[in-house]
């Protein structure tokens, strides 16, 4: 017992001098395995040029240098989650952690580590709507936006379309089920009719009977919550098959490059929406990237850059490293008022919260935090004409 | 107009969906039942020899597509492939026989201790298939994917509602109409099917007349080989092919020989309609088709729904107990489970 309270004080005791140094560690927790094992690369490479290009600067708290450390969130399994994430903060002694990625272990790493330990998270695409109001000390931020945002948006979109009567179906998770449920809630105070809600199971081989179910319901149009490599594809084939419906509304886990090589033009006049923006700050990361060597338009990419400079600028504003310290000056540096900062521009964002002044950080996905510290939330418009994707227009 | 209307959705969207998914299970069922009938156990491994047959048709059916192949006229080319994956299959199931229950056949042993080697060869298929064709969803349907769409039956007819018909349903009745013919006819009319009936209604007079069993045996794992194949390529075809989604047919089944009466091909068949249809029709929400038949404004608040489509598979389950509590042996007189 003696050896190992010696043995923690003195590994305190390194951390704290680590901090002291010249030299912060910031953690990275992103599903390297599991299910989103695609989209870790990008965004793990978009954190950490953020810090590469701070440690370069050499401006943060008076010649700081960061160095990322990774974790595996694996996504699906929160144990394991927790435990990578125990291991950055007692063993590698981050001063922030940027994720984890899915909504599931994102909380659980969230109330389980990170409010107990008083490190600030901040997940660049966790979406489930309960994440807003979970208990978090306000050290929990996300540039990703909720899907409370995505149910109000494609709301919009649909009843812009002059269709003001839907049938929804969606995958049985907490992803589906809360885009599911914030959508309903939207389109019927605006004024719509979701004829019903029908969930589906992922990984069947027939979904005749689900797509027969949300047929005698009726609707103009089918709104599938789903994922396009799974169930998702399933209920538009049998929707198309037995003519059920013709119109259909996708959200962001179905627009995709598959779903158009899946349908082509079957879908035609078929609509829907994803993250994304036209900003000055998407194309300017987006050639970053590629002089880097990797995508920059990887889904939630931007957004992890995002996550890494939100907490690194919130330091110099706040002078410290210590994550209950600079916490409070999250918010402050990603909205107005104040100078506004691009990707490529941290050092001059450094400079000018050293010489006192206000920054406004838009960044690569143009970020806005709204409520308790989330993405306000902006999305593409998508259309389906002539068997391609295309944008129509941002949100 | 208004009761053509309901009829075409009836049709559209319970029976013919249900008559394809029937053929289907019939199929399934029958080489279950075979199985029971002469082999005298449960065979577990049913929906992965299905799997597998149905990915070496697969591998086939992407070689011919490979060569320039685009379906045979408007039928998928996967029928042309369908001979070779039922001789391998045939091989594999011969194969596993040699390797794996000949030898509990020598030892005389239980039924249940075949059952629970039936279910090692499963996991065993399984895992075969996963490691060769991958989880993913595989396609491999080509030709023409109608016989008629609802959009063209719409503008046919001019009714509200559309009627499809897909190829694959069509080829599906037809091919389980010409397998079960086929099948029949070799029970009935041939020496070898009788000398296959005479072993499965009594195997000691069978063997004292001169049968040979292992012969017998090796016929039916042959036939289940190609009720298999068939049934499993007749699935993928209509719906989709993962290598797990066939572990999940064991249930409707197993529900459709058992509630048909195990041994009994006859009531295999009907089992699998009976499964299918209700299946289908439980969990379909009837509200349209009422809808169009119910006089004037006295339309339906709810779905009319019996169950939500996410207990399908409660309904076969339902089904079996049902038949198990009060008739053991099956609507056709089976032996007894």
């Amino acid at each position: 017992m003696k050896k190992i309270l010696l043995a923690s004080a003195a590994s305190l005791a390194l951390t704290g001098a680590a901090q002291a140094q010249e030299s912060i560690s910031l953690g990275v927790i992103l599903g390297f395995t599991g299910p989103l094992e695609s989209l870790a690369p990008g965004m793990a490479m978009g954190a950490e040029m953020a810090m590469a290009e701070v440690s370069a600067s050499g401006m943060l708290l008076g010649g700081t240098t960061v160095t990322p450390v990774r974790g595996d969130s694996t996504c699906i399994d929160a144990s394991a989650a927790t435990a990578a994430a125990e291991r950055l903060i007692t063993s590698d002694g981050v001063a922030g952690i940027v994720g984890a990625d899915c909504s599931g272990v994102t909380t659980a790493i969230m109330t389980n580590v990170a409010v107990p330990n008083g490190m600030v998270m901040i997940s660049p695409s966790a979406t489930s709507p309960a994440l807003s109001t979970a208990e978090d000390n306000g050290l929990f931020f996300r540039t990703a936006p909720s899907d409370a945002r995505q149910g109000v948006v494609m709301a919009e979109i649909i009843l812009g379309r002059g269709i003001d009567t839907v049938a929804v179906t969606y995958t049985n998770n907490d992803y589906g089920l809360g885009l599911a449920d914030s959508f309903q809630a939207a389109f019927t105070e605006l004024g719509g009719t979701v004829t019903l809600v029908a969930a589906h199971e992922d990984g069947r081989a027939d979904y005749s009977a689900e797509v027969g179910a949300l047929a005698s319901a009726g609707g103009d149009a089918l709104v599938v919550a789903g994922y396009v490599d799974q169930g998702g594809s399933g209920i538009i084939q049998a929707a198309l098959d037995s003519g059920a419906f013709e119109t259909f509304v996708f959200p962001d886990g179905m627009v995709s490059q598959t779903l158009v090589d899946n349908f082509g033009s079957d879908i035609d006049g078929s609509f829907g929406q994803n993250p994304g923006t036209d900003s000055e700050g998407a194309a300017l990361y987006q050639a970053m990237a590629s002089a880097a060597g990797y995508d920059g338009t990887s889904p939630f990419s931007a957004e992890a850059y995002d996550a890494a400079a939100l907490i690194l600028l919130a330091m110099q504003a706040s002078g410290s490293t210590v994550p209950s310290e600079y916490a409070g000056s999250v918010m402050d540096v990603a909205n107005a008022p104040g100078e506004p900062i691009l990707p490529g521009e941290l050092a001059r964002g450094l400079e000018l919260l050293a010489a006192g002044q206000d920054i406004d950080y838009v960044g690569a996905s143009a970020v806005e935090l709204i409520g308790g510290g989330e993405s306000a939330g902006n999305y593409r418009e998508i259309e389906i004409q002539g068997g391609a994707l295309t944008v129509v227009g941002f949100r | 107009m208004d009761i053509l209307n309901a009829i075409v959705t009836l049709l559209n969207f319970v029976i013919i969906p249900a008559t394809a998914y029937g053929a289907q299970l019939a199929l399934g069922a029958l080489g279950v039942t075979l199985i029971y009938g002469i082999l005298r156990f449960s065979n577990f491994a049913h929906g992965d020899t299905m799997a597998f047959g149905t990915m070496v048709v697969i591998l086939c059916t992407w070689g011919l597509q490979g060569m320039g192949m685009d379906g045979i006229g408007p039928l998928p080319t996967a029928l042309l492939a369908l001979p070779v994956g039922i001789a391998v299959t045939g091989l594999l199931v011969v194969g596993t026989d040699r390797a794996v229950y000949r030898f509990y056949r020598a030892k005389k042993a239980k039924p249940v201790i075949y059952v629970i080697a039936s279910l090692g060869v499963m996991f065993i298929m399984n895992g075969i298939v996963r490691f060769i064709i991958g989880v993913d969803d595989q396609r491999f349907a080509d030709g023409e994917r109608f016989i008629i769409s609802a959009r063209t039956f719409r503008d046919m007819t001019g009714l509200e509602e559309g009627l499809a018909f897909r190829t694959s349903q069509g080829i599906t009745i037809v091919v389980a109409v010409i397998a079960v013919a086929l099948l029949f006819w070799f029970l009935n009319r041939t020496r070898t099917g009788k000398s296959m009936r005479a072993f499965s209604d009594n195997e000691d007079l069978a063997l004292l007349s001169g049968i040979n069993p292992e012969r017998v045996v090796m016929i039916t794992w042959l036939i289940v080989a190609a009720l298999a194949t068939t049934a499993g390529t007749l699935y993928g075809l209509d719906k989709s092919f993962k290598a797990f989604t066939y572990f999940q047919l064991l249930l409707p089944i197993f529900a459709a020989a058992i509630v048909g009466g195990l041994g009994n091909p006859v009531g295999a068949i009907l089992g699998g309609f009976l499964i299918a249809f209700s299946e289908v029709g439980v969990t379909y929400a009837f509200r349209k088709v009422v809808e169009y038949l119910a006089p004037g404004d006295w339309q339906p608040e709810g779905l009319l729904q019996l169950l939500s489509t996410d207990y399908k598979f409660a309904v076969s389950f339902a089904i079996l107990l049902i038949v198990l509590l009060f008739r053991p042996t099956g609507i056709m007189k089976g032996k007894s489970v």
